[in-house]
């Protein structure tokens, strides 16, 4: 199953949870398979349709560029990270 | 160059031809925001706070408003209020209500600088004039100018209603704007498997990019509603998304048209005059053009923070880290938003370290607001760590590049942020520098005139983006193509993006002729930065190449009566698979475009991915004057994977100017502040940062260790090696002195004193 990490400032969401695995085949079916366990930290990530703003979702290693809609293996692993700004 | 893969040789890729753009900047005809001259176009000027921490208590425009050429006078109040949410522009989150505040206060200054009114006229000189009749009445409140102030209880607040949060909790009355934490393993239980731990804390001040070319921007509110900007940016299409919500107009409505660029690095993404000159276009009904002096580029742009930062490492006997924590407190400046996020995903980025804890703190200052600076955050983080690292390579008696060998991150290993990185080049990159003539020529340990020599080395990471581009190419008749991109040139991606087209099409860089387009004229396209450029428009590029060669295909199909699927294209040649006598060259065929059914033109659009992220180290021998404390870098040598080098000289021009600013960074560059948050050294003659009589020559050793993503492997190249500088310069000083200096700059004055505590005659 794909493994959601949890940052540290979340935790409080999902009863101290650092990771919770969960079934989905994208972002967006784990991340409600996260809200029926822990409800209140889907708007700590998710604003609307999309990855909220300051927010980034890392999937394998790599940004998400297709937000929501990222697909997922059953061995994906996902970050919630700060974007990076560049210069 | 190292090369460690090499999936194939190409014709232009590596190749070094001239760049386009490079006669006409070269003989000054290149259009520049400051020479852009429009029918009817009048100047800006604004008034900006003489303090630091003011409350507005009234201004007077009416003398500016009697004043000679004078046509348009705005404050705070003609600004239409932003809503307070966040947006994405490019790489970074912008909170409008504070992007808006920052370009004119309304009720409160919270920076030296701080534009409170702006004026239009018909001359620049009658602006500036104008501009000084405005008066302020200021309540004057005391700033806050250091993390550790800011931090203290009972500080003042630079905002009284900002929410800070931290580790997720909402706090109030704070200048912490956040504080967040990545965390893994057990520290504890890894400090206690160590043989070695050192602690330090490390001192940094702000620092600028440092570019030539002023802040500019003209702006032409039209009758119909619509606006024209042209500008300074790396980035037209986050000008328009960022104005657009503070003016409080469609996007769709703005034209921005990106002028050339002299430098970035980070400081112009950011919006700092567009939406005045527009408002003042507004009233005035004409074109209005504001040009920055260097003060107020110094003032009231966006440099880097300035901050303190603690590291303690511990190691085993074998020489394995067994342990790491980084608290990072960095100024974000007036308003929230410094990089202290990625440098706390930097800070460990190069090591292996099972057990880790970093630890950010985005800290409100009453200084300029801080923007992007090449590798935004990591070089501060990097100075500590890699000056820790040093000290335990010299407590456990290990080669400095060893012990970066044994520990040094590669394909599988998780960040302490949490990822795990895909193929990377980190050791590849040390290795070739431990290869170099330089490190295994031992240095001479004593200069002229007993002169202390030392040398230092240092690693740096960073993420190299990938982001939205789009490129279009047009064919013309004479078998050579106009590519058509919106990412502005800052360091020769006209050529390394036109070479990768050509590379397709089996022309020459020289037969690709690429343009920078306004807003309307290419698809959405990310800002030049985070060294994405050349991957991402690049791969774009590739794609549209692709695009030309395949409906290239169907028009040789047309001449031969034959289907697409039956022609082939190799080294600029279309052929049959069925029928050797038919070939046509693309220039050929290009001149029959019209007889096989008219004009050809294609596009290419991504969303790259990133490229895995850049590694690089640094190696740098530095000498110095035990009567003066001036440091001299005698010797230089970077190495860096960069996966592909497109254009190897601007691989190495990126490389050497990289190292450049760090050197600066780490030996002279500083905001000089008055205890009144006034920066007392804002011109180039007190603002020193280095010049070619400075430095020796920079060796650049490019390492290719091909990007998966990327059709040719390129990984980024322009911010990683600003990371590690400021470092090895550090590590070489100490090398040198025998002093562990943790503050930055280490200008003459603080080596002095350094050498002086050791000889025991510090007072």
């Amino acid at each position: 199953m794909p493994t959601l990490f949890i940052p540290i400032h979340m935790r409080r969401f999902t009863g101290g949870a650092e990771r919770v695995e969960v079934e989905g085949a994208t972002l967006r079916h784990a991340l409600n398979q996260l809200a029926e366990r822990h409800p209140a930290v889907m708007d700590e990530i998710v604003q609307g349709d999309r990855i909220r703003p300051g927010l980034a979702a890392v999937v394998d290693g790599e940004q998400t560029v297709e937000g929501l809609r990222a697909p997922l293996k059953p061995a994906s692993e996902v970050h919630f990270l700060r974007p990076i700004s560049g210069g | 160059m190292t090369i460690i893969e090499q999936p194939k040789e190409y014709k232009v890729i590596g190749t070094r031809p001239i760049r386009h753009d490079g006669l006409d900047k070269v003989i000054g005809k290149a259009q520049y925001g400051a020479d852009l001259k429009l029918p009817g176009m009048i100047w800006g000027a604004l008034t900006r706070s003489p303090y630091a921490h003011a409350r507005i208590k009234r201004i007077d425009t009416s003398k500016a408003e009697q004043a000679p050429g004078v046509m348009a006078v705005i404050t705070g109040a003609d600004m239409p209020v932003a809503e307070a949410i966040e947006i994405e522009t490019g790489e970074e989150v912008t909170n409008l209500a504070h992007a808006s505040d920052k370009l004119m206060a309304r009720d409160k200054v919270v920076y030296k600088g701080h534009p409170v009114a702006a004026v239009a006229a018909a001359d620049q000189n009658a602006a500036i004039e104008a501009a000084r009749l405005i008066e302020v009445e200021y309540e004057v409140l005391q700033p806050v100018l250091t993390v550790d102030e800011a931090m203290a209880s009972g500080a003042p607040l630079v905002h009284e209603d900002y929410a800070g949060k931290d580790l997720g909790e909402e706090t109030r009355n704070t200048n912490v704007a956040d504080h967040f934490r990545h965390e893994t393993g057990d520290t504890a239980a890894g400090f206690a498997q160590a043989a070695v731990v050192v602690e330090r804390e490390f001192e940094l001040t702000m620092v600028h990019q440092g570019y030539i070319e002023p802040h500019n921007a003209t702006a032409l509110w039209k009758s119909d509603g619509k606006i024209e900007i042209w500008t300074s940016t790396q980035g037209a299409f986050g000008v328009r998304s960022s104005v657009a919500p503070i003016l409080r107009v469609p996007e769709t409505d703005i034209r921005v048209t990106p002028l050339e660029i002299g430098g970035g690095f980070g400081g112009k993404i950011p919006i700092y005059l567009e939406p005045v000159c527009a408002v003042l276009s507004k009233k005035a009904g004409r074109p209005v053009k504001v040009v920055m002096d260097r003060k107020s580029v110094f003032e009231a742009t966006g440099p880097t923070p300035g901050g303190r930062i603690r590291v303690k490492m511990g190691a085993n006997d074998k020489g394995d880290i067994t342990a790491a924590e980084v608290d990072l407190y960095y100024e974000a400046g007036a308003y929230p938003g410094s990089p202290v996020g990625a440098g706390a995903m930097c800070a460990l980025a190069c090591y292996r370290v099972a057990n880790a804890r970093v630890d950010g703190y985005d800290i409100l200052v009453n200084k300029p607001k801080t923007a992007a600076y090449r590798a935004p955050g990591a070089t501060q983080a990097a100075y500590a760590v890699e000056s820790v690292v040093d000290e335990i390579c010299q407590a456990l008696g290990m080669d400095p590049l060893d012990f970066r060998l044994h520990n040094a991150t590669r394909e599988g290993d998780r960040r302490a942020d949490g990822p795990v990185y895909p193929r990377i080049g980190n050791l590849e990159q040390l290795q070739a520098l431990k290869d170099s003539e330089h490190y295994r020529t031992p240095l001479e340990r004593e200069g002229a005139d007993g002169r202390l020599r030392g040398r230092g080395v240092a690693n740096g990471f960073w993420f190299n983006g990938g982001m939205q581009s789009c490129v279009t190419i047009n064919v013309n008749s004479d078998g050579e193509v106009g590519l058509v991109e919106g990412s502005v040139d800052i360091g020769g991606t006209r050529a390394s993006i036109a070479m990768q087209a050509a590379e397709v099409l089996g022309l020459r860089a020289e037969e690709v002729h690429p343009v920078v387009v306004d807003t309307d004229s290419v698809g959405y396209t990310d800002m030049t930065g985070g060294s994405r450029t050349t991957n991402a428009t690049g791969y774009a590029a590739y794609l549209a190449a692709q695009n030309v060669i395949a409906g290239m295909k169907e028009r040789a199909a047309i001449l031969w009566e034959s289907n697409a699927d039956d022609v082939e294209f190799e080294d600029g040649v279309f052929s049959s698979k069925h029928d050797s006598e038919l070939k046509v060259t693309f220039k050929e065929l290009a001149a029959k475009l019209t007889e096989t059914g008219g004009p050809l033109a294609a596009s290419g659009s991504i969303r790259q991915r990133g490229s895995g992220g850049g590694f690089g180290s640094h190696l740098v021998d530095v000498e110095i004057d035990p009567e003066t404390g001036k440091v001299d870098v005698i010797r230089y040598t970077a190495a860096q994977d960069v996966g592909k080098a497109i254009h190897p000289s601007y691989v190495e021009g990126q490389i050497q100017g990289g190292a450049t600013q760090g050197i600066g960074w780490a030996l002279n560059e500083e905001y000089f502040w008055s205890d009144q948050g006034v920066m007392e050294n804002s011109t180039f003659l007190d603002y020193r940062m280095p010049t070619a009589l400075d430095l020796p020559m920079i060796d650049a050793i490019i390492v290719e260790v091909p990007n998966p993503t990327h059709p040719f492997g390129v990984r980024g190249v322009g911010e990683t090696p600003i990371v590690a500088p400021v470092g090895a310069v550090a590590n070489a000083i100490h090398d040198a002195v025998g002093v562990r200096l943790t503050q930055a700059p280490m200008k003459p004055q603080r080596v002095l004193a350094a050498i002086k505590e050791k000889n025991g005659n510090g007072a």
